[in-house]
């Protein structure tokens, strides 16, 4: 007896959950990195060797404020998905897994929340 | 997550492992591209830290910039230079791929030496730019 509809089975993708779900989130916080990245690199080099108070007066501009934390938000989404592929290749005992899978969410929320807090903080002053 | 089926204590067989492989500029950039992704989880952290320490002041970013300015910091600093120029020219390279272009195996060979060359030449312009002075223009 299965007690599952249809449209449970159609949708039922086995014991990922998420089907192409995964696959295609990676693709697209990548093809959204290619001109973030880019303008991260123009900003890096732009920045580099000067001082605080021009780094300051840069990223609190609104524009390269929402620039930077988009580029925060979208690279650490995406490096979470990531270390995600490397923890399911290599590490199989259930209880490590499920820790370290965890983990990565964990230090991905809190990368990109002290990366949020400081540019707010950068704007405000 | 299944547990293996088998009994257990009995030896089950193998795939051959990387080091039973001829080494092909492929599978370097294969492995590099997971490298690199890896190397740039720290680069994430880096980037938070780096954040943190303009928004406490003068002070704060002189803290950074001195671990930045050791010997190791502009080692680790070319480090993720390099690794992000690579994730994101061979990152390119996978997107071709995930659209059915340059799939051919000697594309992929010449592709797979190109995102090598190119990823070192970026990441040396990058520091050439810095060291020449001729970064810096946000200034």
């Amino acid at each position: 007896m299965n007690s599952q509809t249809p449209l449970h089975k159609v949708q039922g993708m086995g014991a990922s959950h998420s089907g192409t779900g995964h696959f295609w989130r990676e693709r697209v916080t990548a093809v959204a990195l290619l001109p973030l990245s880019l303008w991260f690199g123009f900003v890096m080099l732009g920045l580099a060797g000067t001082n605080e108070v021009t780094m300051v007066q840069y990223l609190a501009s609104p524009w390269n404020a929402l620039l930077m934390a988009a580029f925060a938000v979208t690279s650490v989404y995406h490096m979470s998905l990531g270390l995600q592929v490397v923890i399911d290749d290599y590490v199989h005992a259930a209880g490590t897994k499920v820790f370290l899978l965890v983990l990565v969410r964990a230090a991905a929320i809190a990368i990109v929340a002290v990366c949020l807090f400081a540019l707010i903080r950068i704007a405000s002053v | 997550m299944a547990d293996n089926p088998q009994k257990p204590g009995r030896a089950r067989p193998l795939s051959p492992h990387l080091t039973i492989w001829r080494w092909q500029v492929t599978m370097l950039a294969s492995i590099m591209h997971r490298a690199t992704g890896m190397a740039l989880s720290a680069g994430a952290v880096v980037l938070a830290w780096w954040l943190v320490s303009i928004s406490n002041g003068p002070e704060g970013y002189d803290s950074f910039m001195a671990y930045a300015a050791m010997p190791l910091g502009v080692i680790v600093l070319f480090g993720f230079t390099w690794s992000l120029a690579f994730h994101f020219c061979n990152g390119v390279r996978h997107l071709a791929w995930d659209l059915g272009y340059g799939f051919d195996k000697h594309i992929a060979t010449r592709t797979g030496f190109l995102v090598l060359a190119l990823s070192f030449l970026i990441a040396i312009a990058c520091f050439a730019l810095v060291w020449t002075g001729h970064a810096g223009y946000l200034q």
